[in-house]
């Protein structure tokens, strides 16, 4: 059926008994000046890739500063367009490059747009990207694969740009599959090490989960609304069955999902970590692990017209807060408290866009706030590895702030940041978001409040339980005498210094300096920002926040400001429970590896027996066959000229036979 | 009365006919040359004359091109139907005759070249063995060559039934001959062109028998009075069927079709490889040509009487190429089945119908033409002591001795299997499309049943090359000389364009394929 057929049907079905839905026709004006370069932005990178994944050692001097140099350039450029935005009456350009896929009704064209929303994710991906390449070129300054490295990393930042620059759906999925490629690339960097190989198969995989469901929601629109670009997507998403946008969402959100490491899709994410930790600041904290965020809020119109589907997606945000706190709070491993942090702290953001309205722009901000703390707390915690012979277990730390000062400092922004001490970013990135879900119409309000209030104080409890082990209490070191290496803890080179403390400077001001102006300048996308009306007061839930924030941190100091036992103690079911992931993991083997691996062997078995022996057996035909005709072909030119002759009887037969027949 | 019986000479457009006209001429003066230049320049100056009026017809052909219109397209009493069409497949047998003869010229494979030197001398005695050890080959070849070019280009655009026999026959007879040329393997070489005259002159046989019959139910020869009779004559159809029937087998000998193919492995084994390549690519162009043109334009109108009955001979063309190429243990003889099965796929193209099939076909022919000259010049550098080693089980690990050329030829053998980025996949995908276009869906099964079953014997090749241990017997591979290596440089990069670019190609063959009635 033609799809816009159908959407002419849908819209008279909705002129008569489809709900009210607000219709705002979404349209993009072509884009002029420094903008019609827009896809410089992703060029330049995806050159500066090709450059150094094709060029040999002779690269090996020069190859990160390339690396650093596109990715400042396009920093700039996106800067420059950010201003020229601003100026325009219309805050929403987009540019049509070429035809990439034109088939039959189908019309997906290479194009770009650039939207508010776009060009904040564009400041974010550039700058706080810039910051952690250079930091990259020293951190992996001993690394053999240094150039490979950069290559995959401008690899990643172009498509990262493509994601959230494309003006389609299929666009997006591009770019999607681009940084999913890139995080695989650099999550099994160290590709001799198993456990990091593994750790990129897992992540690979998981993604590939969630991406069927991102396919299939472009599938859906596709043959609903026959395309799959933004504007006619939104401008049509409310004439839809409700049934379709509740489909059609929850199959977005389950590629959310899975790029964003939120539950039931989260297990990949801590285990990613095996990559260099450049690599977990800036995609597994900063930028990629947020496009799912990125997709839910760019596709508003979509998660706005279903209130089941918003439900959903604040229960996937709220549980997964709750998840990742939990058990970041029993690990000891640096990076994956980070990591656990990083899936609960996206949870506050999925908790943002899935109550809709004025929370879109709350959890862009609270995104943006977050790849600022949360890339300087990975590099920080790069750094104390980097003084440190890349110990992990925050049990054998303890002490270093006399040892890396600017490290301890900025981590220390990094954390006031995080569990949202005023007046650092996060408390007011967080707080608004807090609010929000207990402004939820209903009981629901209270649950989503709650969770969200909760999740404050023990992110407060376990991030500083992280920050006081690692920086402070006494020395638990490795040493010699036990079987491994004696710790000279020492600050890091200035080329990996001097990013942290722009990051550091970016978690201290970047709330308060983002909050209002930001929320304002995404209207034209998300809506206007609005004045929620919780179940409390503001203050008083500031109030609580801020007191569980200072229970939470108060609990961890006491217990840990002495240390802690150097290996994991007996600890009681609950804490066991965590230490396992709260047996997420569990459950995913039980309930899809083992019924896939049986349904793996069963397919091997069917292949086996009935496919491979029907493919076998034709083969065997054809080759006895192939046998018996070969004696035909004598060598002796008279049987030759008798098989001649034989077949021009059967052609003068044939021609007969079609003429009797014909006659008759 | 007296003007009744004047002589009324013809008209001839000698532009339109000066393609011919120059190689004629070149050929006869080939003849002179042979008696007037010494012996030990011949090569060079046959070559030389040889290349220089070939490409002198195809600038000949592309100049005549923009000027050929419905009116002025037939010539000599419009027994030459010089059209778009019957232009194209013009140059499209010149650019690959000149391709072929790169391959005929080489001297530095072996010593003295691909060809025997005296054809007369009896095989295995004295004189033999001195002369396949330091003569230069026969020098003939090329006047040959000019001469079989030329019949071939009047085969294609031949208008009358008469002149298509006569043309047959000028493309042949050099044919035989050149086939028992080779300089190693003589008694093979020299049984193969006996067999290919003896079943040439039988096929002959039956084209002028079908010629007669035609004759006796249209009272003509030429295509439009058949054309016309066939539409609207009172005569008993019987003739035109026995006719037709008889014709198709004169013509579908040449292009190798079952069960008319029998000659076909013996003949591309036995003959010199350069002769091969030659005729497996000109040859099919030529045979193709003339059948789409006797089909369209001479009986057009009975279009669903003859296409159950091609097409039955299509399938089994298609079939049997491919089942046999599965147990062959000789390249050539391989190259040969695969050639048969290429045969049924062009048949598709042509059973099509329409300018789709035409234009199809006509893609088809010059895409492997292109692939079969580069393959069989391939076959000339794997050499032994014996000359060309082209038993399968010679070519194992010849990937780890050979990685280039082992490479060069999986990809040919990839574009004959029709794997995409090659002109394979285009041409298969063209004919393929024409065949669906035109009903003919059945044949279009056939033809990708035939193409799964070929794979085998290509991708074996392959595996054998890269992932069998060489052996002591293993060959090595020579590097070939200046002329080889542009042959094979053009056959291999046209694979390539064609595969990845073939809009332009096909654009053409679409705008040209119109035949003049």
């Amino acid at each position: 059926m033609e799809p816009t057929l159908m959407l002419a049907e849908a819209a008279q079905a909705s002129a008569v008994d489809a709900p009210a839905v607000l219709q705002q026709a979404v349209a993009y004006a072509p884009a002029t000046g420094l903008l019609s370069y827009m896809w410089l932005l992703i060029a330049i990178p995806a050159v500066s890739a090709l450059i150094l994944l094709t060029t040999g050692r002779w690269a090996d001097k020069w190859g990160h500063w390339l690396g650093c140099a596109s990715v400042f350039v396009s920093f700039v450029l996106g800067l420059g367009m950010f201003f020229e935005l601003r100026d325009l009456p219309n805050r929403a350009v987009q540019q049509e490059l070429y035809s990439f896929i034109p088939v039959g009704t189908l019309q997906v064209d290479f194009g770009l747009l650039f939207d508010p929303l776009t060009a904040v994710f564009v400041m974010l991906i550039t700058g706080v990207g810039f910051l952690i390449h250079v930091y990259a070129t020293g951190y992996m300054a001993d690394d053999e694969g240094r150039r490979r490295f950069f290559g995959y990393f401008n690899l990643f930042i172009a498509a990262m740009l493509l994601l959230v620059l494309g003006n389609n759906y299929v666009m997006l999925y591009f770019g999607w599959e681009g940084v999913g490629l890139a995080s695989y690339l650099l999550i099994s960097f160290w590709y001799g090490r198993p456990s990091a190989a593994t750790a990129g198969k897992k992540a690979f995989i998981m993604n590939r989960v969630g991406d069927a469901g991102l396919v299939l929601g472009i599938f859906v629109m596709f043959t609903q609304l026959g395309s799959v670009n933004y504007d006619v997507v939104f401008s049509n998403a409310g004439l839809m069955p409700t049934t379709t946008i509740l489909v059609l969402g929850l199959l977005l959100l389950l590629g959310a999902c899975g790029k964003s490491g939120q539950f039931p899709l989260q297990a990949w994410l801590p285990d990613a970590m095996e990559g260099p930790t450049p690599v977990s600041a800036l995609i597994h904290a900063a930028t990629m692990v947020t496009a799912g965020v990125y997709l839910i809020a760019r596709s508003n119109p979509i998660f706005s017209a279903n209130l089941t589907l918003q439900t959903v997606v604040v229960s996937v945000g709220a549980l997964t807060l709750l998840l990742g706190c939990i058990i970041g709070s029993a690990k000891d491993d640096i990076k994956r408290v980070l990591a656990w942090s990083t899936v609960s702290q996206i949870g506050y953001m999925f908790l943002g866009v899935g109550l809709g309205g004025g929370a879109y722009a709350l959890a862009i901000i609270h995104l943006l706030a977050h790849g600022f703390f949360k890339a300087n707390m990975f590099l920080g915690a790069g750094s104390v590895m980097h003084g440190m012979n890349d110990q992990v277990d925050i049990r054998r730390f303890g002490s270093l702030w006399k040892y890396m000062k600017i490290t301890w400092l900025t981590f220390m922004m990094g954390w006031l940041a995080i569990i949202g001490i005023p007046p650092l970013s996060g408390f007011f990135t967080k707080e608004p978001i807090i609010v929000a879900a207990f402004a939820r119409p209903g009981w629901t309000g209270w649950l989503y409040g709650m969770a969200a209030l909760i999740g404050a104080g023990l992110t407060a409890f376990y991030m500083t339980r992280l920050f006081i082990l690692t920086f402070h209490g006494p020395k638990r070191w490795t040493t010699a005498k036990e079987g491994s290496v004696d710790q000279h803890p020492h600050e890091s080179p200035p080329v990996m210094t001097i990013p942290l403390i722009f990051l550091a400077l970016g978690s201290i001001f970047g709330g308060m300096l983002m909050a209002t102006p930001v929320a304002n300048w995404l209207t034209p996308v998300l809506g206007p920002p609005t004045d929620p009306h919780p179940k409390m007061g503001h203050l008083t839930i500031t109030v609580l926040s801020l007191v569980l924030t200072v229970a939470g941190a108060g609990l961890a100091y006491a217990l840990f400001q002495k240390g802690t036992a150097l290996v994991p103690q007996p600890a009681g079911p609950v804490v066991t429970a965590a230490r396992n992931n709260l047996y997420t993991d569990a459950f995913n083997e039980a309930v899809f590896e083992k019924p896939g691996k049986w349904l793996t062997r069963a397919l091997v078995f069917v292949d086996n027996k009935g496919v491979d022996g029907l493919v076998n057996g034709l083969a065997a035909l054809v080759g006895g066959g192939s046998g018996r005709l070969r004696r035909l072909q004598t060598g002796f030119v008279r049987s030759y000229a008798l098989s001649m002759l034989l077949g021009g009887v059967l052609v003068l037969g044939a021609f007969a036979a079609v003429q009797l027949g014909w006659m008759g | 009365m007296g003007e009744d019986f004047a002589v009324n000479l013809p008209d001839l457009n000698y532009a339109a006919l000066a393609p011919m006209l120059i190689l004629f001429g070149a050929a006869c003066l080939g003849v002179l040359v042979e008696a007037f230049v010494p012996r030990a320049a011949r090569n060079a100056v046959q070559l030389v004359l040889g290349l220089v009026a070939l490409v002198a017809s195809l600038v000949a052909v592309v100049l005549r091109a923009p000027h050929v219109t419905d009116a002025n397209a037939q010539t000599a009493e419009q027994a030459i139907s010089i059209d778009q069409a019957g232009l194209f497949l013009q140059g499209a047998i010149l650019v690959l005759a000149i391709v072929s003869l790169l391959l005929f010229g080489e001297r530095t494979l072996e010593n003295g070249g691909p060809f025997v030197a005296q054809a007369a001398i009896t095989v295995g005695s004295e004189l033999d063995r001195k002369q396949a050890a330091k003569e230069s080959g026969a020098t003939e070849i090329y006047p040959l060559a000019l001469f079989a070019v030329g019949g071939m280009m009047l085969f294609v655009t031949a208008n009358n039934l008469l002149v298509m026999f006569v043309a047959l026959e000028v493309f042949s007879l050099p044919l035989y001959l050149l086939c028992a040329l080779a300089r190693r393997k003589r008694l093979l070489s020299q049984e193969a062109a006996l067999k290919y005259f003896l079943l040439g002159a039988y096929a002959s046989a039956f084209f002028l028998f079908g010629l007669a019959m035609v004759y006796g139910f249209a009272g003509a020869v030429d295509f439009r009075t058949i054309h016309e009779s066939v539409t609207g004559s009172a005569n008993s159809p019987i003739l035109l069927f026995i006719g037709l029937a008889m014709l198709s087998i004169g013509l579908l000998f040449k292009a190798a079709a079952a069960p008319f193919h029998v000659w076909t492995p013996d003949v591309y084994q036995g003959a010199p490889t350069p002769i091969t390549a030659f005729m497996a690519a000109c040859t099919k162009v030529a045979a193709f040509g003339a059948l789409a043109r006797v089909l369209y334009v001479g009986f057009d109108g009975l279009g669903w009487e003859f296409t159950p009955v091609l097409g039955v001979i299509a399938v089994l063309t298609m079939l049997i190429g491919a089942i046999l190429a599965v147990t062959q243990t000789d390249l050539k003889r391989l190259l040969a089945y695969s050639s048969i099965a290429n045969a049924g796929y062009l048949l598709i193209g042509v059973l099509g119908g329409g300018k789709e099939g035409l234009s199809s076909m006509l893609f088809y022919l010059v895409a492997y033409g292109f692939l079969v000259i580069a393959a069989f010049g391939m076959l000339t550098l794997v050499r032994d002591a014996d000359g060309e080693a082209t038993h399968l089980s010679r070519w194992a690990g010849l990937g780890k001795r050979s990685p280039l050329f082992a490479g060069v030829f999986s990809f040919l053998l990839l574009a004959f299997a029709g794997i995409p980025l090659t002109s394979g996949f285009v041409a298969k995908f063209a004919v393929f499309g024409a065949g669906i276009a035109g009903d003919q869906t059945w044949l279009v099964l056939f033809g990708v049943l035939s193409s799964i079953i070929l794979a085998f014997p290509y991708i074996r090749v392959v595996v054998l090359m890269w992932l069998n241990e060489p052996g002591e017997t293993t060959p090595s591979v020579s590097i070939p000389g200046a002329l080889t290596s542009t042959a094979l440089m053009i056959g291999v990069l046209v694979t390539l364009v064609l595969g990845v670019w073939p809009s332009p190609l096909l654009d053409l063959t679409a705008n040209v394929s119109n035949f003049i009635r």
